[in-house]
């Protein structure tokens, strides 16, 4: 009666599918008897061995040594992603029989990849349609009194004057003098993460803008073409694939392909309200924070910009230790985006993320700030971002990845001259406030006199209006209406709050700083053509 | 009673252990592998293997983190991708990069200094851009006083893919490079800030993670972050031998196919450098034709890497891939052209470079990634005017030419000398020299130990062969650009001082 025999551990221990069937006289308990005898059988007999052998599976995989690079496997949106694979499917599959059967120029169009079709597939937001429809049909006072009026890109135009004129008397000997390396300077291969002097000057330049206190060190930081990619770096260094960025809401309509498209990261919005003045409530962090997780999403950082971009709202020193407070907690990272830092036009006062770390002496090193002279020395088209890191590791990758987004040598000679000459700084850092404070006050006094309120604002280029009143439906289709209406009748290129994922239909971001004094009367004339006809309409 | 069990043996213990736990667990296993191929995005687990740096520290658990109480923490992890990144330079080719620029020579000041001879940058022309730049450089950035171009062209956001009119004079600037009788067409040109990310780019646009690139080698070092660390596409090598000089062939690259295949891996394309880097030579026109031949047949694309196509010094012609595009009735939107100016004009510290492609869907999806590698475009104008300035640019080949093949042939006739030869080449800022007699033992170890001796010895930074994936010990690359004539005599001496060390203790 061997047959009878109960299954040896070994056996049982690796699962095997048998049970002891076949009893005929003595009933002996056999493991997995069930199984073969056909009750539940299926379900136990296979699932069970089968699941522990995947994750045995799984184990070996992670601890594989992998020659291969962690990247990120396809697509940052997983919608757009099967939408790019549905572009692919049309066309003729490729087998191999086929392509060897065909004869020159006769194979079928040649793929590209899936994340390049996600990419394109991203297709046109609002925002991104307003930007093209500008670009095509731009206003100009005497030229085309027609044209669309940007007020959707990020752009101080105010204070270029000063740029210019120092550019007349300076740009030679910063481009070529003054060094003595001459030529070899600006055209031989340079660091790719920055010039050391550029980073004395720009850390000089920060510590100017935020405020006397805080001192930043120029070893923590590296020089991006932009603070386009220092986010996408920043967002590489932090989180894998599938990984996900807390984000309040409204936020930065391009922060979305910044941190998503390459990446494979994901951005969870936390909904900020227009009750809080759209400030960020750890509540709501927190809620997210759980949701994610009960998704099975890991959380690996929120990003934060401060001065806001759309709101122009600051964080409160006190806001900002809950924060810090709540990664600490969570054990994740901090960026802050501090782009619009030299930018401010209230009252209030400005509080750097790195004058809270430098107050309390303990784990830094989650905390990553971004930077750029694109909005603060009105310079977008030098594309100087930085990333601000006090953790060596990310320094190190990002330092690496610069490789992919550096800044051209004569463009940082350039900028080295131009941020030493304090006293032209200075000048430059005054007037720009102040035109940017009178430029403000008369913007949101016309948007008042038409009935349409902002929020307080106190930095940044752009007033965030509360245009709820004039759509007819409450909801994100009225929005898009009321933005379609101002894009096309009125020509007016204004960012829908759905675009930056606000949660409250009506609210619209207008960036003022492209425009001049006399531009303004007649922005206000175009809008109150059309809040008459939604008014007249209801 | 004998009753037929399914599975009996199994359980009697006789083969059980295989039968019964392989078989199922094998089909369970294809099960999901089949259903990963078939769900779309599902992002991979990122392999956390590269991290084990970061797993030293103390491990993250949820519960810990709760309880914690400010500033108790462990510390906050980076991503396993950036700690792969991070991970110190292994590569020779960097570590000889980092030493050179630690400690440069200089005839003057620091004659015990490493000389560099690993980076393939061209000083010969500087005086020729330093005289042109000096003398139109405020025209070109501001423009000319009264002139239509005020400060807003170059402080204010431009597109991010470039200027047009950049465009426009680096497609009449590739033509006259690549043979006048190609033309370039500005509006499939993408300009990316250098040739990196142009490279990087593409990889993207091409492959997903996990798809691979054909490369024969030996090749540039460069390639394997370029194409790989961000993206997650594989480089298979395809190896060429030093009795065929180091040229591609088809055969080979045929069966490296088929091994891929075998593999499991996607092969989404093949990418080439031509004139090639690190030999020198040059792809003939029938190479170039059966590569294309062997892409359509595959279905795939060719990437050719263009950017050494003006520092010519043979007398052999050189044919662009867009030259065979054009002449021939191929399908065009599988072939990619790599460009940029920093090895044909000297200027890699301005970082232009250029995608050239006949793909729209590359062409519309590179556009929009270049948000992340603009050109800043005050260097945009001055190249503008750079390149629109024809007789500069005239003299300014003609003298180039000139000057590499000068210096092409005092460094051969040197290295000669010591009995060292060098791969038959025809273009390029650098020689392929066989060192192969001078390796104790001939393997991978004997090229890295010469390669430390010139390096810490003798002072020297050269490219190892296998850091270009070179299948035969003992080659090395010379870049003999970045040195003046009278460093040659210096670098020889040094390599003699190696050779003789080597003979007398063997």
């Amino acid at each position: 009666m061997t047959r009878t025999r109960p299954a040896d551990p070994s056996t049982n221990r690796s699962k095997s599918t048998g049970g002891g069937g076949g009893t005929t006289v003595m009933r002996v308990i056999v493991p997995l008897q069930g199984v073969v005898q056909g009750r539940g059988g299926l379900v136990l007999g296979s699932l069970i061995p089968c699941a522990l052998f995947y994750f045995l599976q799984l184990y070996l995989k992670r601890h594989r040594s992998n020659p291969n690079p962690p990247t990120p496997p396809p697509s940052p949106e997983s919608e757009s992603e099967q939408a790019g694979q549905l572009v692919e499917l049309p066309v003729l599959p490729r087998s191999l029989s086929r392509a060897l059967l065909s004869p020159r120029g006769a194979g079928g169009p040649v793929y590209v990849s899936g994340r390049a079709n996600s990419v394109l597939k991203g297709g046109e937001s609002p925002y991104d349609v307003g930007l093209r429809k500008v670009a095509e049909d731009p206003y100009d006072e005497l030229g085309n009194q027609n044209g669309v009026i940007q007020l959707g890109l990020d752009e101080n135009k105010l204070s270029l004057d000063l740029v210019g004129d120092w550019l007349v008397d300076n740009a030679k000997d910063a481009i070529l003098g003054g060094d003595e390396l001459g030529i070899s300077g600006i055209v031989c291969y340079q660091p790719l993460d920055g010039l050391m002097e550029l980073k004395v000057a720009v850390a000089g330049f920060m510590s100017q803008v935020m405020g006397k206190s805080v001192f930043f060190d120029p070893s923590q930081i590296v020089l991006t073409a932009g603070a386009t990619p220092a986010i996408e770096i920043l967002s590489f260094c932090l989180a894998d694939s599938g990984n996900a960025f807390l984000v309040p809401a409204p936020y930065y309509p391009g922060l979305d392909r910044d941190v998503k498209w390459r990446t494979g990261v994901e951005i969870i919005p936390v909904p900020c309200r227009s009750a809080d003045k759209f400030n960020l409530s750890i509540t709501a962090l927190d809620r997210a924070f759980n949701q994610a997780k009960k998704r099975g999403l890991k959380v690996r950082g929120i990003i934060i910009s401060n001065p806001s971009n759309p709101v122009g709202s600051l964080y409160s020193r006190e806001s900002l230790y809950n924060l810090l407070d709540f990664a600490r907690e969570k054990n994740i990272h901090i960026i802050s985006n501090e782009i619009f830092s030299g930018s401010m036009h209230g009252s209030e006062e400005f509080v750097s993320m790195a004058e809270i770390v430098e107050s309390e002496d303990l784990d830094r090193n989650r905390v990553h700030i971004v930077y750029g002279l694109s909005k603060d020395l009105s310079l977008p088209g030098f594309r100087a971002g930085a990333i601000y890191s006090y953790n060596k590791n990310v320094l190190a990758a990002a330092k690496k990845l610069t490789r992919f987004s550096s800044i051209s040598s004569p463009s940082q000679r350039l900028l080295i001259s131009m941020l030493s000459d304090t006293k032209f700084i200075r000048k430059f850092i005054d007037t720009s406030r102040e035109r940017l404070r009178a430029m403000y006050l008369k913007f949101v006094t016309g948007l008042n006199q038409l009935g349409i309120e902002c929020t307080k604002s106190n930095g940044g280029f752009s007033c965030w209006a509360d245009m709820s009143g004039l759509i007819r439906s409450y909801s994100e289709k009225g929005e898009f209406e009321l933005w379609d209406r101002l894009l096309n009748v009125a020509k007016l290129n204004v960012t829908p709050g759905s675009s930056c994922h606000c949660i409250e239909p009506g609210w619209f971001r207008f960036c003022f700083t492209t425009l001049t004094e006399k531009d303004i009367p007649v922005v206000m004339e175009r809008i109150r053509k059309i809040s008459e006809t939604c008014k007249s309409h209801s | 009673m004998r009753l037929i069990v399914p599975l009996q043996g199994v359980v009697q213990g006789r083969g059980g252990l295989i039968l019964g736990s392989l078989i199922p667990c094998a089909l369970y296993y294809c099960l999901q592998l089949y259903l990963k191929r078939r769900r779309p995005s599902k992002p991979d687990p990122p392999s956390p293997s590269q991290s084990s740096s970061n797993l030293a520290e103390l491990p993250r658990t949820l519960s810990r983190s709760s309880l914690s109480t400010r500033g108790s923490m462990g510390r906050v992890r980076i991503s396993s991708r950036a700690s792969w990144v991070a991970k110190p330079n292994d590569s020779p080719y960097y570590i000889g990069l980092d030493r050179a620029s630690e400690d440069p020579y200089d005839r003057v000041d620091n004659p015990d200094g490493v000389i560099q001879l690993g980076l393939s940058e061209n000083r010969l022309c500087l005086d020729l851009i330093e005289k042109w730049v000096s003398e139109n450089l405020m025209e070109s950035i501001v423009g000319t006083e009264g002139g239509d171009l005020s400060i807003s062209g170059i402080a204010a956001y431009q597109p991010f893919d470039g200027m047009t009119e950049l465009k426009v004079a680096m497609a009449s600037f590739m033509s006259q490079i690549m043979g006048r009788s190609v033309s370039f067409d500005p509006s499939q040109i993408v300009l990316t800030s250098g040739a990196t990310p142009a490279v990087e780019i593409l990889s993207f646009c091409l492959a997903d993670h996990g798809n691979a690139f054909l490369v024969p080698t030996p090749y540039y070092p460069g390639f394997d972050r370029d194409m790989r660390w961000r993206t997650g596409v594989e480089l298979i090598p395809v190896h060429c031998r030093s009795t065929d000089n180091f040229t591609l062939n088809i055969t080979v690259l045929d069966q490296a196919y088929g091994q891929a295949r075998k593999r499991g891996v996607k092969v989404q394309g093949v990418l080439i450098s031509n004139p090639s880097n690190p030999v020198g030579n040059l792809l003939s026109r029938e190479m170039l034709c059966s590569l294309l031949d062997f892409a359509q047949e595959k279905n795939i694309h060719i990437i050719s890497d263009e950017i050494f196509a003006g520092s010519m010094y043979g007398s052999e012609e050189f044919v662009s891939m867009a030259e065979i595009v054009d002449s021939e009735d191929f399908e065009k939107s599988r072939v990619h052209i790599i460009y940029g100016l920093s090895k044909d004009l000297s200027i890699p510290g301005f970082r232009v470079g250029v995608l050239y492609s006949y793909n729209e869907s590359v062409l519309a999806a590179a556009k929009k990634l270049t948000r992340f590698s603009p050109i800043s475009s005050l260097t945009q104008r001055l190249i503008i005017s750079m390149l629109s300035d024809t007789r500069f640019i005239q003299e300014y080949l003609q003298i180039n030419k000139k000057r590499v093949k000068d210096l092409y042939d005092l460094f051969v006739a040197g290295l000669q000398q010591l009995g060292i030869n060098c791969a038959k080449s025809s273009a390029g800022l650098y020689c392929w020299a066989d060192m192969s007699g001078l390796i104790r033992s001939y393997g991978e170890k004997g090229e890295l130990e010469l390669w430390d001796k010139l390096l810490n010895t003798a002072k020297i930074n050269v490219t190892p062969g296998s850091a270009c994936h070179c299948i035969e010990p003992g080659w090395f690359r010379c870049c003999f650009t970045t040195l003046t004539p009278e460093d040659v005599p210096v670098v020889i001496d040094r390599i003699r001082k190696v050779t003789e060390t080597i003979k007398s203790s063997s």
